[in-house]
């Protein structure tokens, strides 16, 4: 069993897939195996926010069940962790909050539905920052995740607890969300593969909202194939989410293979331009130049409002926050103050107490920019820009297929470097915004580390729908490399 | 100093669909609590809204027939505030863009006409229901009503009495009932009236300071609580005052307004495009198929009953205050070929009766056809009107047709010139006074002799031949 | 641009979170240290731009007007602070 188990953990849900579909496993033992892993590091990372064995290893024997029926899918019986913002019939789905501590939902996100029908098994349900609003994890009512590689780093935000849980080797994938980079960035801290869809293909309908002109669900995983054969899952319309896009079904493993050769990558001069840390610029670099052994062509883009996204997006995403976050009220479900005494205290008693700072402070900075007299200034403003920083990408992808650069700035920082500073931390959201400001699809593959040995990743932006195209470059790119396959060196001591 | 009032309304119409605005959910009314809210309702984390067809199609029908512009994008926006019976802090609404932009609607204010402005009409979804009785000092929250889909109804301040305020709102009543986009039952709220109210000194071009008078259900209230506001409006600016701007409720029991404190606070609602929901754009094609499908108005079948019947303004208006009645009067007037005469009956002894009775046309137990029997026999001279009004009621109470009643009851209108002449002459020995009267040139007694002809025969003497044999034998 | 004490207490207002005397400095300059970043946008001429509120360029989809729903208030009343025969309960409300 103990030598099973260390070949397990190194599996790609590709090899699980194998494993399961030739009887080398159970789904039972699996989610055993990942339990018992889980257990012994989860406490010095804290990825977790929820965990439930028995549940688990039920949804894992029905799993084995339905494979004995010859109706097993593809990945009927892999484990998974879904980020806690994805509402769950039965398990609490807190999305890193007090508000929500109490919450068991009543109803299944679509995207836990849909990895449900495919017979993916819950393992627990990963922290995250508050609401989703954070780069670095710190923002989680239950505490901060530890980056496996360094426990003293941020794994980064807002998906950290996924990103850890996949680095870490707690589960094979994780599902995430991508609200400003949330699922790019933390992959990039954590030496994993995610890849934000484009706006509308992954369906939104039990996601709990943080910005809703810009939240995208997508998966982390180990590789690229991986990410491809989770996408293959998560996405699809849905009629229940009214931005949800009506488009045909696509695989999206088919063109994982294609050839590199005359593939034009642009690097935007502005991703490369002052505030870049030399390690990131070398890991890129280098990236750009197993590229180029690959037969792609490599011109240089300007995405000029790249900038300009910032502001725009702190007006833009805290604005719909304030409203989405409105029903977050003591009446229906969620926290309640205990003394209050009349409503007015019970509203304001209970929403001080049910949510963190950050989340408070881009409440007010959305109430604010919405608010009488500031609305044009603000947010018409911000959404004008919103268009210019489209606008830049269209632009682009006139001269390249692809677009690479940096995730951020700097591989994780420590905890508590930028806890008080929130400016500094906006500004190191500066290379994932824009894409979600235009509702691209963009990744992260992990491609090298800094003098720290803190993972670095590579970002990859595609036009509307390219997925395919964009986990095609990251596939080929891992069958040359081999970033994706390390794993930090973790002791349950 | 003379006060001219300026009155604009904005109506709520409930739609009729059978489901919520935003989510499956039914909207039948008065199930038990929260049994018909779904998690879209509550606004649990996550939930989504997705518009209902048929909400935009009703919305459509009402533009069409206030001649109104349908904007073809429109826009959802979140009108943000925070309050128990609202879910999600905020109700999804129209601001920039509404569905239905500038119109007309033509109202009949006695036998005038007047043009009222419909400023723009949108789409919202409705609020749950606070209930402040019976919870020890709490407030029950019910969201069986949330999402319910209303059609905001915005005029200009184009009127100038509660009366044309009431015959706004009444034509308005007639042609969303009409139109069969809603059930027009205004005690379950399914029509409900905020009235803006302001008085201003006859010949300022300037609008008063208005207050918005919330949530009026009954014609009756509208009226009676716009005439109290602006008797209210008038006294206070006439003592010194100042009229405030505020939301008032009426109270029906008092019978007065009273400011609604609660809502004073200065509301910022924040509004933004939702960006849940993506524009709506109408194609020219549904616009033509709901065209297709839009019933004659009651403003062209006015005009058409007055062109073709012969009927005065002020009766099309009340023939055509609903698709029932208009259709009870065609059915009339072509049965009996009587088109004045039937409007007299179904405005007059009907409407009478069925009021009276508390029941609406469809229920009449007279049908056009039986009343079209009627009709014909007070037109060949079989009956007079009086006679005509007896065998109503018998009708309204049984089943048998005209003819059956005036024939089990004698009552066939004497015609014969003999037999009236006897009477007549009864009637003469019996009352020398009047005859003396009338000799002496008072010409008022040949109507009480009438009278006690017409008595004396038990309404059934022709009346017009008793008075010339009257007068013949009178030698007058 | 800076926001005073008294625009903070009018924002958290609306916002119905309560911020106490003591915290209103340290939010404010909080505040205002976000909204010097945010400012920067002011600079830009964005004349004749139209404003993007949605990444894609398309019209709303319409379901049909049918029941999907059925009851299910006990499950979902099970997660609430305060029930009572099926209704939600909160503080007084004053009309």
């Amino acid at each position: 069993m103990r030598g099973k188990y260390e070949i397990m953990i190194n599996s790609t849900l590709k090899m699980l897939s194998g494993d399961l579909a030739a009887g080398k496993v159970s789904a039972e033992e699996l989610a055993k195996q990942y339990l018992q892993r889980i257990d012994a590091l989860n406490p010095q990372l804290n990825a977790f926010i929820s965990l439930d064995h028995e549940r688990t290893l039920a949804e894992a024997r029905a799993a084995d069940a339905r494979r004995a029926r010859g109706e097993a899918g593809v990945l009927t019986g892999v484990p998974l962790v879904h980020k806690d913002i994805f509402c769950q019939q039965g398990w609490k789905t807190s999305c890193g909050s007090r508000m929500l501590d109490n919450f068991v939902s009543p109803y299944d996100a679509t995207v836990v539905e849909r990895c449900a029908k495919a017979g993916l098994v819950t393992l627990g349900r990963a922290n995250m920052d508050e609401f989703a609003m954070g780069s670095s994890n710190e923002n989680s009512w239950y505490g901060a995740v530890k980056n496996p590689w360094d426990l003293t780093a941020i794994p980064g935000g807002s998906s950290g607890g996924s990103a850890a849980a996949v680095a870490a080797r707690l589960a094979p994938v994780a599902t995430a969300t991508d609200t400003g980079g949330s699922i790019r960035q933390p992959a990039s801290h954590c030496g994993v593969t995610g890849i934000k869809p484009t706006y509308g293909v992954v369906s939104r309908f039990g996601m709990v909202a943080f910005a809703s002109s810009l939240d995208q669900g997508g998966p982390i995983a180990q590789t690229a194939e991986d990410c491809a054969l989770m996408l293959n899952v998560m996405a699809g319309f849905d009629a229940r989410d009214s931005t949800s896009l009506e488009r045909a079904g696509e695989d999206y493993t088919r063109d994982l293979d294609q050839s590199l050769e005359g593939l034009r990558i642009g690097l935007p001069r502005e991703y490369f331009a002052e505030g870049l840390s030399a390690d990131v610029a070398r890991v890129i670099d280098d990236a750009v130049a197993e590229f180029r052994k690959l037969g792609a062509e490599i011109v240089e883009i300007s995405l000029p409002n790249t900038e300009l996204s910032i502001p725009a997006y702190y007006v833009i995403a805290p604005a719909e926050a304030s409203s989405n976050l409105s029903r977050f009220d003591g009446v229906r479900y969620g926290h309640r103050a205990s003394e209050y005494r009349d409503l007015a205290d019970m509203y304001e008693k209970s929403r001080a107490e049910g949510f963190g700072s950050e989340v408070k402070r881009r409440i007010m900075v959305g109430t604010y920019v919405l608010s009488h007299g500031y609305y044009d200034a603000y947010y018409l403003k911000a959404q004008k820009i919103r268009r210019l920083v489209s606008n830049d990408f269209q632009d682009a992808f006139r001269e390249c297929d692809v677009i690479l650069g940096p995730v951020a700035p700097t591989a994780a920082f420590n905890i508590g470097e930028k806890s008080g500073d929130q400016v500094q931390m906006y500004l190191s959201d500066i290379y994932t915004l824009s894409v979600n400001l235009a509702g691209l699809p963009g990744m992260s593959v992990p491609a090298g580390f800094d003098g720290q040995g803190r993972p670095v990743g590579l970002q990859i932006i595609g036009n509307y729908f390219a997925e395919a195209k964009m986990l095609n470059v990251a596939h080929r790119f891992q069958q040359v490399t081999d970033w994706h396959t390390r794993a930090p060196a973790l002791s349950s001591d | 100093m003379k006060w001219e009032v300026v009155i604009g309304l904005e109506v709520h119409v409930q739609l009729s669909t059978v489901s919520k605005i935003f989510s499956g959910s039914s909207t039948a009314f008065g199930a038990e609590p929260n049994t018909q809210a779904s998690v879209v309702e509550l606004a649990f984390p996550g939930v989504l809204p997705v518009l209902n067809k048929a909400a935009v199609n009703k919305a459509i029908r009402l533009g069409l027939a206030l001649n109104a512009h349908i904007n073809r994008k429109n826009v959802f926006a979140r009108k943000n505030y925070f309050y128990p019976d609202l879910p999600k802090g905020y109700q999804i609404s129209q601001m920039d863009l509404p569905i239905v932009g500038p119109g007309t609607l033509t109202i009949q204010v006695g036998e005038e006409e007047k043009v009222i402005r419909v400023t723009r009409a949108h789409l919202e979804e409705d609020a749950g229901k606070s209930l402040h009785e019976d919870f020890h000092g709490a407030t029950g929250i019910d969201l069986n009503r949330a999402g319910t889909p209303l059609l905001e109804v915005v005029s200009e301040p184009d009127m100038r009495s509660a009366e044309e305020a009431v015959a706004y709102a009444r034509g308005l009543h007639t042609l969303v009932t009409w139109l069969g986009i809603c059930d027009g039952n205004m005690q379950e709220g399914s029509f409900r009236v905020d009235a803006n109210v302001s008085v201003r000194p006859f010949g300022q071009a300037e609008f008063g300071t208005r207050c918005e008078i919330k949530n009026l259900n009954s014609f009756r209230f509208l009226e009676a609580a716009i005439n109290y506001e602006v008797e209210r409006q008038i006294e206070l600016i006439e003592d010194g005052g100042r009229v405030v701007q505020e939301t008032r409720l009426y109270d029906p029991d008092r019978g007065e307004t009273r400011s609604m404190r609660s809502k004073e606070d200065a509301h910022d609602y924040r509004y933004f495009p939702d960006p849940d929901l993506l524009p709506v754009v109408i194609p020219e094609s549904e616009i033509e198929a709901v065209k297709a499908d839009m019933p004659e108005l009651p403003a062209a079948m006015k005009a058409r009953f007055i062109a073709d019947y012969g009927v005065s303004a002020y009766d099309g208006n009340l023939l055509t205050a609903s698709r029932d009645i208009a259709g009870y009067f065609e059915t009339l007037a072509k049965v009996s070929g009587q088109g004045k005469l039937a409007a007299n009956w179904v405005n007059g002894e009907l409407a009478a009766a069925l009021n009276r009775d508390g029941l609406g046309i469809a229920q009449s137990p007279i049908s056009a056809e039986r009343l079209g029997g009627l009709i014909a026999r007070i037109v060949d001279n079989t009956i007079s009107s009086k006679i005509a009004k007896e065998v109503f009621e018998a009708m309204w109470q049984g089943s048998d047709s005209a003819d059956a009643i005036i024939d089990a009851k004698g009552l066939r209108q004497i015609t014969d010139s003999s037999a009236i002449e006897a009477i007549v002459d009864e009637v003469l020995a019996a009352n020398q006074k009047s005859v003396e009267e009338f000799r002496a040139g008072k010409e008022k007694a040949l109507n009480a002799l009438v009278g006690q002809v017409m008595k004396a025969s038990k309404g059934k003497a022709n009346p017009a031949q008793a008075q010339d044999i009257l007068k013949k034998k009178l030698g007058a | 641009m800076s926001l005073t004490h008294q625009d903070v207490a009018r924002i958290a207002k609306l916002a119905r979170i309560a911020v106490t005397h003591d915290e209103i400095e340290s939010v404010g300059a909080q505040l205002n240290t976000i909204f010097g970043l945010i400012e920067k946008m002011q600079a830009v001429n964005t004349d004749g731009i139209e404003p993007m509120a949605h990444p894609q360029e398309v019209s709303l989809r319409l379901r049909d007007d049918v029941v999907t729903e059925v009851n299910q208030r006990e499950a979902f009343q099970a997660v609430a602070p305060q029930v009572e025969g099926g209704l939600f309960l909160v503080p007084k409300v004053i009309e």
